[in-house]
């Protein structure tokens, strides 16, 4: 990897001058797990990395209040699906975060992370936009919310502005019984990236929420009722270059996923 | 160069390092413990995986500046006063070890498993060693040495560490 700088800033103020100063030539270093990769194999040559663990706003925190459970930029995908509030509350989200990567991946990877990082395929992405999750962002011109689905362009690219970061992800907490499940497709169990990945929720009134990744440049939400849910699968676009799965296999596996999902999400919604 | 203080097998160590090599490199070539591998490099096959604070981790993808003021223990501390873990023990009664490169990896992984879960079932065996790769293909052998090692088995023989040629001794499957 070439030398960089390491920067570990105490406050979140800091953390924003930095990446203000040095914009594309800074990288934000959560996790790692994504971006010393990305180091290594000169993918990135950023002439700073700044690590936002030693920010005492940012440290690894779920808390429900006020109707929402927030958890905070520094939280990891063990802590995640550990959490009771989070296995409570919104089950897809812990499910997706216990298939992510390995027990090592998971001890170091964020949450938010996985967002920023914008890859097509991130495990968390179609939970949290079926809950309807939205970003805390800290940046130069201050503070701002953004809803998740509003936040993701294409692989790799997110609407964070040069010096923003995403500080927290908030879940409202559901107004009425809701039921919900994920599932996603991979080529072995274990350790590996979807072919297909999705959640759904389901509420007594019938409205049907689903997302799914790894199937064109962005996750993709829809929201309606279970009659439309067939309309939905038209968006999808897999790559036809992938080496993961061919897009037929991939659309015929979202049908199957969503399937299962919406069967298991009912089910979870009468047991509630 | 910058220097990191951390807590390494239950020593405190303070290094200079690169602020752009990672923790394996660090173990490896400045502190000279080799059990963690340099294998894969991007956190799939587990060879590097060290604890870091109380989690283990792929030390390939953790800079060792992140480990400042942290405490790691690699496989070298796994053993203590002379003796191996019950893990350890039941790798070399089991056969687990066949060309031994993943071997560090797996004990982290397996050790850090029955810390979390003392008696694992099966299916969380397979997920607790899902981030660990064994191209010898020893699976089932490192299954059974994480069930013979799980809490309130009595079917492994602790194995003394000694020195010299003898080390480890043979022990035959029973």
């Amino acid at each position: 990897m070439r030398a960089f700088s390491y920067e570990r800033p105490t406050a979140l103020a800091e953390a924003v001058e930095l990446l203000s100063r040095y914009g594309e030539d800074a990288r934000l270093l959560a996790g790692g797990t994504d971006l010393i990769i990305r180091l290594r194999d000169r993918t990135l040559e950023p002439a700073t990395v700044v690590d936002i663990k030693a920010i005492p706003e940012l440290a690894p925190s779920i808390t429900e209040a006020d109707g929402f459970v927030r958890i905070t930029a520094g939280t990891t995908m063990t802590d995640v699906h550990d959490s009771p509030v989070i296995q409570r509350w919104f089950p897809a989200l812990a499910e997706a975060a216990r298939y992510v990567g390995s027990v090592q991946i998971r001890n170091r990877a964020t949450l938010a992370g996985n967002q920023c990082n914008a890859s097509p395929a991130a495990d968390t992405a179609p939970p949290l936009l079926v809950y309807g999750a939205r970003l805390e962002i800290a940046g130069p011109s201050g503070r701002r919310k953004l809803d998740l689905d509003d936040f993701f362009v294409r692989s790799g690219v997110t609407r964070l502005e040069r010096g923003e970061l995403v500080t927290a992800i908030t879940l409202p907490l559901p107004m009425a019984k809701v039921g919900s499940a994920f599932q996603r497709r991979t080529r072995r169990r274990g350790h590996d990236l979807a072919s297909v990945t999705l959640a759904v929720a389901v509420a007594e009134s019938g409205e049907t929420r689903l997302a799914y990744g790894s199937l064109g440049p962005r996750p993709l939400l829809f929201t309606g009722q279970a009659g439309d849910v067939e309309s939905w699968f038209a968006a999808a676009a897999p790559s036809p270059t992938s080496m993961r799965a061919g897009p037929d296999y991939r659309i015929a596996m979202l049908r199957a996923l969503t399937a299962r999902a919406l069967a298991q999400a009912r089910e979870r919604l009468a047991a509630t | 160069m910058t220097r990191i203080s951390l807590t390494l097998n239950g020593q405190a160590r303070t290094v200079s390092i690169e602020p752009h090599h990672t923790l394996l490199e660090v173990l490896r070539d400045d502190l000279g413990l080799t059990g963690a591998k340099e294998c894969c490099l991007v956190g799939e096959c587990g060879a590097c995986t060290v604890r870091l604070n109380d989690r283990i981790v792929d030390s390939c993808l953790v800079l060792a500046a992140e480990a400042d003021g942290g405490e790691v223990l690699s496989v070298e501390g796994l053993a203590q006063g002379g003796r191996l873990t019950r893990l350890q023990s039941a790798f070399l009664e089991k056969g687990a070890v066949q060309c031994g490169f993943c071997i560090p990896g797996q004990l982290m992984a397996g050790d850090d498993l029955l810390r979390r879960e003392p008696h694992p079932s099966h299916a969380e065996i397979e997920e607790g060693l899902a981030g660990n790769y064994c191209r010898c293909g020893c699976y089932y052998q490192i299954f059974e040495a994480v069930e013979a090692a799980a809490e309130g088995q009595a079917i492994v023989r602790r194995v003394a560490v000694t020195q010299g040629p003898d080390l480890p001794p043979h022990v035959v499957d029973q």
